[in-house]
């Protein structure tokens, strides 16, 4: 029986979820910390964090090298962690688990290693929704290679538009680059069908899954991604932790994207053999403490019931959509059908940055700005939103609290 | 009357007020009483970088001392920002720059002072500082 076992039973008592994890017990001032910025970054378990500091206390050492007791426990919880993040995301084999710093890196690793297999004039197509991290490696690739860089477009309810898929997916089309989830706008893209679409013309995709993985369970094989990319720190592991999962097969054909310790077989003054996946593309001594606390995170997310999570967080959703309207003139940006829990908005004759500041005030985080996706902002003529995103520990009490500090703030603001 | 003793204003001013709410209204007020940038100057190179919200700032100088207007598409960005003209405004370049604005943390506001926060103060009061260089180097 797995150690989280109890955890099944525990959902969904909000409760004893909420009692996991010690931030959400502090305050700011004389206000409770309401934290609706899940979509930035979430908070960590105290599993987690026991974590991090057994590592630093009990199995600190340098992993992949020594011969020592101290080297061998740190190179086998890293590599059990590889192997329950593979588990997961229902990977096949462990070594098309990279250790990477988060998505960022793992979007450059693809755009700099796959990119140098690409010919001028073969295709990128990405989405207007991107993140800015999915967007601004590909133009970096394409003006160097001399690529084509494609985009699909939004709807007003922020939905890809998918009548000319069959015109931007076609036999140039090398790689599709997309969000599974929009960090703005809360969408959840139909990537199965993109997936396929794809492969029909023999293009790869890669999967930005850094807004699903905390939400929905996404089994790599069954999705038939060649890529998905994921930041641990947004799935309750460490910042500075992330993954990319890719298909043996295409890894093993990618050149190395940074040359260095561990990823190679043999080096002398004249050539370097590389090592095999996935060490060939782990160059350095890696976050050790990031991975194997990913790997806790992860064993312990996993441990859940995730259908009860993500119904539980789609309550959420619709409860703070519907009472949000009691506002006058509130308008939501992202109206998507399938939706995760994110709420974006702007209130007419408020600005975003004002509105934070008040509901901070009141111990509310929510993010304001463009939330690193101008294109989406240039799209729907907004400078950007505020957003509150909210995860399985948050509560319908916590959202009567924000739509009554919301009020405060408006009725400031306006008088 | 000098900048530590506009200061000094301030700081009791806002001694008066012991909630955030309190606090943040008057802020919002202080903001309808800033002398507004010409609409002429409202221009991308009067942009203070690296905020959330669009603050303009213009300087002049006039007697030997610098002007200072602005504006701002966020109301408390505004009423920080009045707040700040509202004491180095009307001053000279030198007691601008040696100006240490010590009254932002007194008054509480050293939440807004992170230097990577969007609409820190402290890219503002750089903006004045650098102003006030400017002109003085103009003579």
């Amino acid at each position: 029986m797995s150690k989280f076992a109890q955890n099944k039973r525990l959902l969904f008592d909000v409760s004893l979820i909420r009692s996991q994890f010690p931030i959400l017990k502090t305050s700011l001032g004389k206000y409770p910390l309401i934290y609706f910025d899940n979509g930035a970054t979430s908070q960590k378990p105290e599993c987690v964090i026991t974590a991090i500091t057994d590592y630093y206390t009990k199995d600190n050492a340098n992993i992949h090298r020594g011969v020592h007791h101290l080297s061998q426990i740190a190179t086998e919880k890293y590599e059990q962690a590889r192997e329950i993040i593979r588990k997961f995301l229902g990977a096949r084999y462990a070594h098309e688990i990279i250790f990477t710093s988060g998505t960022t890196a793992g979007i450059n690793l693809v755009a700099n290693s796959f990119g140098k297999l690409l010919q001028p004039g073969d295709e990128i197509l990405i989405t207007q929704m991107e993140h800015h991290s999915n967007i601004v490696p590909w133009q970096m690739v394409a003006e160097e290679k001399g690529l084509i860089l494609r985009y699909i477009p939004i709807d007003k309810n922020g939905e890809l538009v998918l009548e000319n898929i069959n015109d931007l997916i076609n036999t140039k089309t090398k790689l599709v680059a997309l969000t599974h989830v929009s960090n703005a706008l809360g969408t959840i893209n139909p990537v199965e069908k993109i997936i396929e679409l794809a492969h029909k013309q023999g293009a790869k995709v890669l999967v930005d899954a850094a807004q699903s993985l905390q939400h929905f369970q996404v089994d790599v094989q069954k999705m038939d991604c060649d890529f998905l990319v994921f930041s641990g720190h947004k799935i309750f592991g460490p910042t500075g932790s992330g993954i990319l999962f890719g298909k043996e097969e295409l890894l093993n054909s990618m050149p190395p994207f940074m040359g260095g310790g561990d990823m190679i077989k043999t080096v002398t003054m004249e050539k370097t053999v590389y090592n095999d996946l996935p060490h060939k593309f782990e160059a350095g001594t890696p976050n050790i403490e990031g991975g194997i606390c990913l790997g806790a995170a992860v064993e312990w997310f996993a441990s859940l019931d995730l259908k009860s999570l993500a119904k539980h967080e789609n309550e959420l959703l619709q409860y703070a959509t519907n009472r949000i309207q009691e506002i006058e003139g509130v308008e939501i940006y992202g109206k998507a059908k399938n939706k995760s829990s994110i709420l974006s908005f702007l209130i007419k004759g408020t600005h975003p940055y004002d509105i934070g500041t008040l509901l901070n005030q009141q111990g509310i985080a929510v993010r304001t700005g463009h939330h690193c996706t101008q294109p989406i902002m240039d799209f729907f003529e907004i400078p950007g939103t505020i957003r509150a995103s909210f995860c399985f520990y948050n509560t319908k009490e916590e959202i009567d609290f924000f739509i009554e500090a919301l009020k405060r703030a408006v009725k400031m603001l306006k008088e | 009357m000098s900048i530590a003793e506009k200061e000094q204003e301030i700081i009791e001013d806002f001694s008066v007020y012991s909630d955030w709410m309190e606090k943040y209204e008057y802020i919002i007020e202080l903001g309808k009483d800033l002398p507004v940038i010409n609409e002429e100057y409202k221009v991308e190179e009067n942009i203070i970088k690296g905020c959330q919200s669009t603050v303009w700032l213009y300087a002049e100088k006039l007697n030997g001392n610098v002007i200072f207007t602005a504006d701002a598409d966020a109301i408390i960005t505004k009423g920080l920002i009045a707040l700040l003209v509202s004491v180095l405004s009307n001053e000279t370049p030198d007691e601008i720059l040696n100006a240490e604005l010590k009254f932002i943390k007194e008054i509480g506001l050293q939440e807004h002072l992170s230097p990577t926060r969007s609409n820190g103060l402290v890219a503002m009061v750089k903006q004045m500082k650098l102003y006030a260089l400017a002109l003085k180097m103009k003579g």
